[in-house]
């Protein structure tokens, strides 16, 4: 399949999954309902709308995250969990939620992030190669958890405890219109940042130096990548939690249909996280019993299959 | 234009890798850089390409710092292929050529004729739609050589491009380079095998411990004597037409 075809085809399969995503539930709402007086219709305007336009966002900052963090490390294990900033905006939000201040979760796991994001700009400052990105990373990773972990341990009273548990399980479980206008902003922001990665990607296939040579300012890309995800990330865990596996999985998915180049993945990559986010909150939703799935399960059970079937098939052959 | 080295000193983890480097680079020759492991011959092809910065001294083209030319702008006029031989995705060998157009911005169908030219030129239009992980290593080699032909660079920085090619290839790779040359671009290029550099530079520039031993036309360069203080050989000599090469025989 040639691009413009495969593109059309991801935008009409994500768009097709928001559409069923908004009927689909524990209340099946049917088209003919959709906003008319019925008063069925306000499930889809105030809770079932906003919430998937959130997981649409949350999986396109994933997924085009971890496509941009894949093409700069040149590696496709990365994902967005290497930068640290997820952990350090769970940081921020736990550490709001056992002081007591709910209201204050969103900028205090905004503020998590920024912590973050500049710790890393100056740890890899000066920094050519991605090994020490990665290492600043995974140590700023590792600290943010144990310091949640702490967080955890002295907090004074159980209920905080049960509530950080949740929360850090990542849903989009009651997510409404003021948590979109909350998150939106960054995440579009964060988004825009990383699509002007594309070309220095693109160039940095051939090694550091070669794009260095071929006029990629590194000092620039990097700044555009730890702010492009950082804001797109944080602001996607800061109102939903932390969602692990779409950054990993969604650049897989795509490579064999959009080809290995990291410019051409960027996109298909952003409707596919959106896909799979919002496909696996469906699922979430249709689970039989009262509660819901949480969301990372779901996001498992769906992705997990496809992944495994891909290494099946690429199994002996160039690896990449 | 014209590529001139002046007093460049370059320190790489408190060992001095360049040791105040003159000399000026003609463009429509090929000049080859020599020397043992360790001379310096990399950092040389990486300070010309502005890729590190000197310590002390300059790189100069027509006169302007290369490290102070605006990045596109150095990325049009030097062409730098590394030792390495890297590709980092699986890209198809048409889509890892057309990478050497990232820096011109010009139409697509400027960028479709240079990378089929390129393509043309170093014989690997016969697996274009292939993907580079599959091709041989010889085969990855000529389509890295016209990732950079495509640029269409004045200078052209070769990093031992000749390392990993059987016989027939490395000349094809020799051969290519010096129509490069011909048509007006000046090449750099590093090279261990005596026999190809004597057969493929006009100039050479002989390096040890990171000086220049010898520098000017290869015949003067490439003799019985420098190659004996640099590599510490015995060479002899065998015919090829009228002129003779030097081949190494034995530890001097």
């Amino acid at each position: 399949m040639t691009r413009a075809p495969a593109l059309l085809a991801l935008g009409a399969i994500t768009t097709l999954i928001f559409i069923l995503s908004l009927g689909a539930g524990k209340v099946w709402v049917p088209l003919a309902l959709w906003f008319g007086p019925d008063p069925l219709a306000r499930i889809i305007l105030e809770l079932r709308l906003p919430r998937a336009l959130l997981g649409a966002l949350l999986g396109a900052s994933l997924g085009l995250s971890g496509a941009v963090l894949q093409g700069y490390l040149r590696n496709p294990l990365a994902d967005p969990a290497v930068l640290g900033v997820s952990s350090s905006a769970a940081l921020g939000a736990v550490a709001a939620i056992v002081l007591g201040a709910g209201a204050w979760l969103f900028p205090a796991a905004m503020a998590g992030a920024g912590g973050a994001m500049a710790l890393l700009a100056l740890l890899s400052w000066r920094q050519a190669g991605p090994v020490a990105f990665v290492l600043a990373g995974t140590v700023l990773a590792s600290f943010a958890g144990a310091l949640t972990a702490f967080l955890i341990a002295v907090a004074p009273n159980p209920w905080a405890v049960a509530e950080v548990m949740e929360w850090l399980m990542g849903a989009l479980t009651d997510r409404s219109w003021p948590d979109l206008a909350q998150a939106a902003p960054a995440m579009a922001a964060g988004m825009a940042l990383l699509a002007f990665t594309g070309r220095a990607l693109d160039a940095l296939t051939l090694g550091g130096d070669a794009a260095v040579s071929l006029g990629v300012r590194m000092g620039r890309l990097r700044l555009l990548v730890i702010g492009g995800c950082g804001l797109a990330v944080g602001a996607g865990v800061a109102a939903t939690g932390v969602v692990g596996f779409v950054g990993l999985v969604v650049p897989h998915l795509l490579r064999p249909v959009f080809g290995a180049r990291p410019a051409a993945l960027l996109l298909p990559s952003a409707l596919g996280g959106a896909a799979l986010v919002l496909a696996a909150d469906g699922l979430c939703r249709l689970a039989p019993g009262p509660g819901e799935v949480r969301l990372g399960v779901a996001m498992a059970l769906i992705g997990g299959p496809f992944f495994l079937l891909l290494l099946w098939r690429e199994r002996g052959s160039a690896w990449s | 234009m014209e590529l001139t080295l002046d007093g460049v000193t370059v320190r790489l983890g408190g060992r001095v890798a360049l040791a105040s480097v003159s000399g000026s680079l003609r463009p429509g020759r090929v000049t080859a850089v020599l020397g043992p492991n360790g001379a310096g011959k990399s950092t040389l092809l990486r300070a010309v390409a502005g890729l590190l910065g000197p310590d002390a001294g300059a790189v100069r083209l027509d006169g302007r710092d290369v490290r102070d030319l605006p990045p596109r702008e150095r990325a049009r006029t030097i062409g730098y292929l590394p030792q390495d031989g890297t590709a980092h995705w699986n890209l198809l060998a048409r889509e890892l050529v057309a990478l050497g157009r990232l820096p011109h911005r010009t139409t697509p169908a400027e960028d479709v004729a240079a990378v089929t030219q390129a393509l043309a030129l170093t014989d690997a239009a016969a697996f274009v739609d292939r993907p580079v992980l599959t091709l041989s290593g010889g085969e990855r080699a000529r389509v890295l050589l016209a990732r950079v032909l495509a640029g269409r660079p004045r200078w052209l920085l070769a990093d031992e491009p000749l390392a990993s090619l059987d016989p027939a290839h490395a000349l094809d790779m020799v051969a290519r380079l010096r129509e490069a040359a011909a048509a007006g671009a000046g090449v750099l290029l590093v090279v261990h095998d005596l026999l190809h550099a004597q057969r493929a530079a006009d100039d050479a520039v002989l390096l040890a411990g990171g000086r220049v031993l010898a520098a000017g036309p290869a015949e003067q360069v490439l003799t019985p004597d420098h190659l004996a203080r640099a590599f510490g050989v015995r060479v002899a000599p065998i015919a090829d037409g009228a002129r003779n090469l030097w081949v190494p025989i034995g530890r001097a």
